[in-house]
């Protein structure tokens, strides 16, 4: 056993910024406390915007509307191939236009139980308040949105809620939300607010004097490392699900910008907790390089089954209707298929498990549509999911308006990230993380269509009044430049650090160690974890680390355009983010959301939360690669939405 | 505006577009006077003498053929400048070519420029030879199109110029006027097909319309 | 299967390229034609090659990233694109020609990869409603019809992949713009920018160097999205009405 599970617990953290005083209040308090910045004097301000999707994307747009200057940077060719390009289902908001009961109250309510009772009641009470003027913002930008034939918006249902308060544009909503936030932000380019960097990576934060001051970043294509200097850096740059190697993650988003930053004294929190997505397309074989998810929204309408028999491998139109478990629809009768995601990633875990898994391997339950067919004829329901049963067929080769599509699940959504106060700001002042990139919104387990709500709230409305106050009060920064000895520091190390990887020369490649460490990870710290299985991993992973610097090739040279070289660096990361995501996991000896501990569940199977104990938000202090970091405690409150075992019975 | 519409690849488009309908609209009614040859010398000369005299008393003897004249000309000038500008555009814009090479589009499409050009020097050879005269076998007559236009057709050559011209010309307003009603907005999912099937039905009339003639001419209906 | 690559490499921007030919054994009929790169890359990596350079990031066929001539195809023989066309669409023994995008507004970054920032620069000159945040009146305030609705997302669904310019005899970029613009112009919410948004677009997209339309159809057959070939009439008919309308 290393000495990296030794870690040390320090002084709780504290968020100072959420005001006290009623829930619904707090965001005006906090809004009205703040301070302003003049109009006059925003231009003179420099942010930097790592990021492009939609909570960069919306907040580089939305901070140059204000008169800041905004240098922006995404490593894709273009900001709208942001992965947030990829969310399909749809975007919640208390809009209540269904008049089913839904309010800003009952959307707080809902994510806070979601999150299984692991995140902040202001910050979830604020999203939901904010959710109402994002779709107000959407619709005004032009994203079309699906609508009824009276011209007005249209609704469906998502996981774990019982109203219907999804918003959506077909099959593809994340992109055209994305297109939305990206035209503003192209409206802001062409205005020359924004300075946009294309195809630049974010290689490492500048902090001098404590403060964040600026970035080094790599251009792609000319292999060029250079530094960018800001009043402020918001750092909008996802999640960290590609540490699975295999997940619903574009190939290409990393951790690198977090880590980094995590590196530079930013506290990491709740890095254990992780979204493992329930309908996902299984892996066909081991040159599988990325898993593709089949929308929740499916579950609307799709029922979930597998053989009541184990082993039975007939296929599923031979299997007659009183041998099948429609497993959710008996273990959650009140929800049925629309269980939240960690409890369905689980009950099919757990179906495949007892052997009675479909397709190759048995890793697979079936969603069937024959029922919805049936009811609401073929057109309707090619209508309402056309493009995601095309996407099925072409990827599996399989129609699924005849046979029932097969799905598995898979790693989709990282809950944890950056710790940051009710200003989105991290420990390091002037250092702001938004989106899927802080760990602030949906505890230890994500909703349906709250991750988009929750870019864009970040982007649109919370960053952009938040960080006026930071910007207020440090309104005079003293000129950074390359020659600070601070900034030679960053450069050097992020050089050296590729020249390592350049250097090396081994047998082995990026690829291969990406997918070892992934098949760890997805193995012991994946859907449900031990204690031994934690141990086993941290035992591991230091040693992957080693024979990685021993054994990568890395080939071609770091002033050109070289992919190979993107890649290892990531994985440099990963080896250090996947140890600290398994010594949160082994700390957290409970199970909440999408963290499972096989020691802590009920009679029934399933989660045990252990509120006394772990009812607060481990936020991790990095002490140096493979040494042990410092615990910091932030302690949850709940003083409206108060903890109950989940029952979605 | 007319910086714009020149200016834009969009607005040459329109040029191309408007002009070639002018011309097409002249092809129909030009192919229409030439069916009268089937009536015999009398009702063809009497109707190519109406041509310059229409419009009288009002007009000149003459004026209304040569405002068609011109317009004609202005049609000719602007749709092949806009042809040329755009093709260099085009060229320009796709220098390399795949190394895997493909048959694409239309025949009809793929033959727009060697045809625009074809149809180019066909015009100078037809008007040098049946209204000017200056290349017409065997002694022009002003005044006799109906000789003038059987001499040229007995010759091999005479007739092979105008059958691959107009079948030049068939293939070019196939695909030019669905492409011009493209370029003035009139396409529409909907309308597709009745544009397609028009674009079709006047290549076709005028193909076989103006094909008629030296066919005519050679198998004797008419002598 | 095993395969036979040509595959065009190119150093970088002002490198001269050329065709290269690759062997790759053990390709299984699942996976998809990046998953097959994937592999001969591993294998150029270990032999000391340089592996081959292409575009590639959600590989769900949304984000526009993948970008390759496959056969003289824009994102190969299934309409869709390229990371997922997947190899049941090939024949073991096949020799398979994979080159760039071809354009002279997309130049060659390196091997397979192209800088297709020129689309970006169409946005930026008007593929926007002005809404700075926080002036959004009330979501139902304005009823859209549903047909107008439907209309806008047909074309907004555009990925912006930029295998329209590939296809096109001429490397246009009428559909790529045309999406846009009709997504846009239908809107009620697009109508006070209609005029300029078309006009300022086109403008941009002839200043790139892209090259005019001549209506061959090549873009509409090979959009991965079905943006169908009407819609550069009705992005011409926008044009006409706005030449005639606008005050600037």
């Amino acid at each position: 056993m290393t000495d990296y599970t030794h870690y040390r617990t320090g002084a709780p953290v504290v968020d100072t910024k959420a005001p006290e005083g009623p829930v619904a209040e707090r965001w005006d308090t906090r809004r009205f406390q703040a301070k302003l910045v003049n109009p006059a004097n925003r231009r003179k301000h420099t942010v930097i915007v790592v990021g492009t999707g939609l909570a960069g994307g919306s907040a580089g747009a939305t901070l140059a509307e204000q008169g800041y200057h905004v240098v922006q940077f995404c490593f894709q060719d273009s900001p709208r191939r942001a992965h947030s390009v990829a969310a399909q289902g749809g975007i919640n908001a208390a809009k209540n236009y269904r008049n089913d009961g839904d309010s800003i109250h009952r959307l707080f309510y809902d994510t806070v139980k979601g999150g299984d009772f692991r995140a902040r009641e202001s910050n979830v009470h604020r999203l939901a308040q904010i959710s109402v003027e994002i779709i107000d913002q959407c619709v005004a930008q032009g994203v079309p949105f699906a609508r009824e034939y009276g011209g007005l918006l249209d609704n469906r249902s998502f996981g774990g809620v019982q109203v219907s308060r999804t918003f959506y544009a077909r099959g593809q909503t994340g992109q055209q939300l994305l297109l939305g936030a990206y035209q503003a932000l192209s409206r802001q380019i062409a205005a020359g607010n924004v300075e946009l960097h294309a195809r630049t990576e974010m290689l490492d934060l500048i902090v001098v004097d404590g403060k964040a001051r600026g970035i080094v970043a790599r251009d792609l294509v000319t292999g060029k490392i250079d530094t960018y200097f800001a009043d402020a850096v918001v750092l909008a740059s996802g999640g960290y699900g590609n540490v699975f190697y295999l997940s619903t993650n574009a190939m290409n988003s990393n951790a690198t910008a977090v880590w980094r930053a995590h590196r530079r004294g930013a506290y990491f929190a709740n890095p254990c907790f992780t979204q493992i997505h329930p309908t996902c397309i299984p892996r066909t074989g081991d040159h599988q390089s990325k898993l593709t998810l089949m929308s929740e929204s499916l579950r609307n309408d799709g029922r979930i089954w597998v053989p009541k028999a184990k082993g039975d491998d007939r296929p599923a139109d031979e299997i007659p209707e009183d041998e099948r478990d429609y497993y959710l629809e008996r273990i959650y009768p009140a929800f049925g298929n629309l269980v939240p995601r960690d409890i369905a990633s689980r009950a099919a875990k757990n179906v495949c498990d007892e052997g009675r898994g479909v397709g190759p391997g048995g890793q697979g339950v079936y969603l069937d549509f024959a029922e919805a067919i049936q009811r609401m004829g073929r057109d309707k329901v090619e209508e309402k999911y056309g493009n995601l049963f095309d996407m099925y067929a072409r990827i599996t080769a399989e129609n699924p308006y005849e046979t029932p599509m097969r799905i598995y699940p898979a790693v989709h959504y990282t809950m944890g990230g950056l710790w940051v106060d009710y200003d989105l700001q991290t420990t390091i002042p002037g250092l702001f993380a938004i989106g899927e990139a802080n760990f602030s919104d949906h505890g230890a387990n994500r909703l349906g269509a709250s991750a988009l709500m929750q870019g864009l709230a970040d982007g649109y409305f919370v960053l952009p009044s938040t960080i006026n106050d930071y910007l207020a009060r440090n309104p005079h920064h003293e000129a950074v430049d390359a020659s600070h000895p601070v900034v030679e520091e960053a450069v050097a190390d992020t050089e050296d650090r590729l020249n390592l990887l350049l250097s090396v020369n081994g047998d082995r490649t990026p690829d291969s160690f990406h997918r070892e460490i992934g098949e760890l990870m997805w193995e012991y710290c994946g859907m449900a974890r031990t204690e031994d299985g934690l141990r086993t991993a941290l035992d591991r992973i230091p040693r992957i680390r080693e024979e990685f610097w021993r054994r990568i090739k890395v080939p071609g040279t770091g002033d050109e355009f070289n992919q190979s070289l993107e890649k290892a660096n990531r994985i440099v990361d990963y080896l250090e983010l996947a140890e600290l995501m398994c010594l949160d996991a082994l700390h957290r000896a409970e199970s909440c959301g999408g963290h499972f501990r096989e020691e802590s569940q009920t009679p029934d199977g399933e989660a045990a939360r252990r509120d006394e104990e772990f009812s607060y938000a481990a936020a991790w202090e990095f002490s140096g690669t493979g040494e042990a970091p410092v615990l910091h405690k932030e302690d949850l409150v709940f003083e409206y939405v108060h903890p109950t075992q989940r029952s979605y019975a | 505006m007319t910086r714009t519409l020149w200016d834009s690849s969009v607005g040459k488009k329109t040029v191309m577009a408007v002009s070639g309908l002018i011309m097409l609209l002249y092809l129909v009614v030009h192919m229409i006077g030439n069916l009268k040859i089937f009536f015999g010398s009398g009702e063809f000369n009497h109707y190519a003498h109406w041509l310059r005299t229409m419009g009288e008393p009002f007009l000149h003897y003459e004026w209304a053929l040569w405002i068609v004249r011109v317009v004609l000309v202005a049609a000719v000038v602007l749709h092949a400048t806009s042809a040329y500008q755009l093709s260099r555009r085009d060229i320009r814009a796709r220098p390399a070519t795949y190394v895997h090479k493909k048959p694409r589009a239309s025949y009809a499409t793929r033959t727009m420029r060697w045809g625009g050009i074809i149809l180019g020097l066909f015009i100078v050879w037809h008007i040098l030879d049946l209204t000017t005269g200056t290349v017409h076998p065997g002694g022009f007559q002003s005044g006799h199109p109906y000789q003038n236009v059987i001499d040229t057709f007995s010759t091999w050559y005479g007739n092979t110029v105008y059958i691959a011209a107009v079948l030049a010309l068939g293939l070019h307003v196939q695909h030019g006027f669905w492409s011009a009603a493209q370029t003035l907005g009139a396409g529409s999912a909907t309308r597709d097909r009745a544009l397609k099937t028009i674009a079709n039905l006047l290549a076709l009339v005028l193909t076989v319309g103006f094909i008629s003639v030296p066919v005519a001419v050679m198998t004797g209906v008419v002598s | 299967m095993k395969l036979t690559l040509r595959v065009w490499r190119q150093k970088n921007a002002d490198a001269p390229g050329a065709m290269s030919t690759y062997e790759v054994d053990g390709i299984s009929q699942d996976m998809s034609f990046l998953e097959m790169l994937d592999t001969l890359n591993e294998e150029l990596i270990l032999a000391g090659d340089d592996p081959v350079a292409f575009d590639h990031d959600c590989r769900e066929g949304i984000c526009g990233a993948c970008s390759l001539v496959i056969n003289g195809d824009a994102h190969g023989p299934e309409r869709t694109t390229t990371c997922q066309l997947h190899m049941r669409s090939f024949e073991d023994g096949d020799t398979i020609d994979i080159e760039p995008w071809r354009a002279s507004a997309f130049p060659v970054v390196k091997d397979l990869v192209v800088d297709r920032s020129a689309f970006d620069r169409i946005i930026q000159a008007g593929g926007y409603i002005s809404a700075p945040t926080g002036t959004a009146p009330e979501a139902h305030a304005t009823p859209v019809p549903k047909p107008d609705a439907d209309f806008a997302f047909e074309h907004a669904e555009c990925i912006g992949c930029g295998a329209c310019v590939a296809a096109c005899p001429n490397g246009s970029a009428m559909l790529f713009t045309s999406a846009k613009i009709n997504h846009l112009n239908v809107l009620p919410q697009g109508a006070p920018e209609r005029e300029t948004r078309v006009l300022d677009m086109v403008g941009q997209m002839d200043s790139e160097g892209f090259g005019g339309c001549t209506l061959t159809g090549e873009c509409a057959t090979a959009c991965p999205k079905g943006i169908p070939l009407p819609s550069i009439s009705a992005m011409n008919k926008e044009w006409l009405r706005a030449t005639r309308k606008v005050r600037r």
